[in-house]
């Protein structure tokens, strides 16, 4: 089991690699620079004078190949880099706000579980009737929705009509807050996870094991606790890492809708400034959280199922 | 062959779609751009205005039948680039294998670990927003799926019967691929290209929401939404149409791919996700 783990966590490594150097490439063609953003005014030219004095207090002087051997060799270090704008250090500003998207991520997910496994369950055991329709309908709309939209409408009803909930914002981090961009953000895994819980309890339920089960006698509560449900919560535990892990990527639309103080919304504000450093650390840091997760879905399932390791 | 009721609605949403871009310079009321007039701003609906009017006060209604060409444009065009990546790195990478092979599965693993949304943004951000930026970001985007599909169902056909008597007939790679090979995994791919249209309407939407989608004053879905953003207080409705026109041309084409691959694959039906 070790040896897998370890295996798994030296995997994602090269993947990094690849990806902070795709990064990299990206973003040094950017046409216009952080210092034309900055004094241009959009009508006249930025003077030259100053946009050179500051390229070279920011390094963007020297060669590509140069600033690219400065950004492996820190990143190895784990630093990077220094913000434009702000002159502090990229992962200073990520580490004030990665807690703020974590606790979006957590909630929109407790919210999508709770809701999702319960409804996939009940839809599997009672495949055709109403409760299974609706459920299957309500996750195929919530797939097709724009998640912002969604927001909008909620932040319209319950925010500006009914006055329940905060519009936007973090405020004292109390739950109130939370509350509406956590439902928005959790509807997509919603509707994703309640789909596999379904498709999941129809094929366990197809088993030779659950017909013994009935044969021998056994309730229908006690065949789903005993032998469903066990069977098919790997599947789910599997779904709801990777729902997870790609819930930082979707955040960033929420958090930007509903001014919620966490890195997806410093990354948009940071494209916006051309604030490359900032961007480059962001992207990095959501790619490292994409595949830390999944790697820990991994172990977590080899753990669970031991006939994964062995293949 | 039984058409799934999946296939029905989402072929109807989606030919409504369509039909909607097509006839929009007839269907529509006004000029989608041009007929702005500050004194009709934030009407509500009503007799003339179906869809009421936005802060500029030109008409929802025409907006949204003109944006309908974008979104069409959008999901088709990024699509096509996309399907075409997938498949021809896909079927040259299981049918030559090797070191070529390795290189393709590397490259498609960074991409699944790149969430496609923020990929598409970085490369928003490096190309400028614009309706051509779009294209190519949403094209580089989601073709490591259809990568790996063309991929699997290459290798499980290399070494069925008609494709060794095709190379034993000396016909060349390339011939092979295309006649032998690519014939039969369009099935598969066909659905991916549909469900792909969904969610590049939808990342549409969410890039012209950050700002680096389609500008003003163009009639794009997303656009609408970001404008209506600032005034839901007093013109719900500009939120509450274009969000719809969104939601239902993304349904119809979801609704489609599901339906196209259970009637492809009735095996999919019990898996699917």
């Amino acid at each position: 089991m070790l040896r897998f783990t370890i295996r798994r966590i030296l995997q994602i490594i090269p993947t990094i690699v690849v990806v902070a150097l795709l990064i990299f490439v990206i973003f040094s063609v950017v046409p216009g620079s952080f210092a034309s953003s900055l004094f241009s005014d959009g009508k006249t030219a930025a003077d030259p004078q100053l946009m050179a004095r500051l390229n070279e207090q920011l390094g963007l002087d020297k060669p590509v190949h140069q600033r690219f051997l400065t950004y492996v060799g820190d990143l190895a270090q784990l630093d990077l880099g220094t913000s434009f704008r702000t002159r502090r250090p990229v992962l200073e500003l990520i580490n004030e706000r990665i807690w703020a998207s974590l606790q979006l991520a957590v909630a929109a997910m407790i919210f999508a579980v709770v809701v999702a496994v319960p409804l996939g369950f009940l839809a599997a055991l009672r495949p055709g009737s109403i409760l299974d329709t609706v459920t299957m309908v309500g996750a195929v709309s919530g797939l097709s929705m724009p998640q912002f939209w969604l927001g909008l409408l909620l932040m319209y009803v319950f925010a500006l009509q009914l006055n329940w909930l905060p519009s936007f914002g973090y405020g004292d981090g109390s739950l109130r807050n939370l509350i509406l961009p956590a439902i928005t953000l959790g509807v997509t895994p919603l509707a994703l996870l309640a789909r596999t819980t379904r498709a999941g309890v129809l094929d366990v339920l197809n088993g030779d094991f659950v017909r013994t089960a009935h044969a021998k006698g056994l309730s229908e509560a006690q065949v789903v606790r005993r032998h469903v449900a066990r069977n098919a919560l790997v599947l789910i535990i599997t779904t709801v890492g990777l729902l997870f892990g790609s819930l930082i990527g979707q955040a960033v639309v929420i958090e930007k809708l509903f001014a919620w103080p966490g890195i997806g919304s410093l990354l948009v504000d940071s494209v916006a400034m051309r604030d490359i450093p900032v961007v480059q650390g962001t992207i990095l840091v959501i790619v490292v959280w994409f595949l830390v997760i999944n790697t820990a879905v991994d172990v977590i399932y080899a753990l669970v199922d031991p006939r994964i390791k062995q293949e | 062959m039984k058409l799934g009721f999946n296939l029905i609605l989402g072929g109807v949403l989606t030919a409504l779609v369509i039909l909607a871009g097509l006839l929009a310079p007839w269907l529509a009321h006004f000029d989608p751009v041009l007929d702005a007039d500050l004194m009709n701003a934030e009407l509500p609906p009503d007799a003339t205005y179906w869809f009421g009017t936005d802060a500029q006060g030109r008409d929802v209604y025409s907006r949204i039948l003109y944006g309908a060409q974008i979104s069409l444009t959008v999901g088709i065009v990024s699509q096509i680039i996309n399907t075409f990546i997938g498949v021809a790195l896909g079927m040259s990478a299981a049918y030559w294998g090797g070191w070529w092979d390795d290189i393709v599965n590397g490259l498609t693993n960074v991409m699944l670990a790149i969430p496609s949304l923020i990929f598409a943004l970085a490369v928003m951000a490096v190309l400028g927003p614009g309706l051509v930026s779009l294209l190519i970001a949403l094209g580089l985007t989601n073709w490591s799926w259809t990568c790996r599909i063309a991929r699997s169902s290459t290798l499980s056909l290399k070494s069925l019967g008609y494709v060794q008597a095709a190379q034993t007939l000396g016909y060349s790679d390339t011939r092979i691929m295309f006649t032998q090979i690519l014939p039969n995994i369009m099935g598969p791919v066909l659905v991916m290209a549909t469900l792909g249209m969904g969610s590049a309407v939808l990342s549409e939407a969410a890039l012209s929401f950050l700002g680096l989608g389609i500008q003003p004053p163009f009639p794009s879905w997303g656009s609408m939404l970001t404008d209506a953003r600032q005034m839901i207080q007093i013109a719900p409705w500009t939120a509450i149409f274009p969000g719809m026109a969104i939601f239902l041309a993304v349904l119809g084409f979801n609704l489609l791919g599901d339906g196209l691959r259970d009637m492809l694959d009735p095996h999919m039906r019990t898996r699917k996700l």
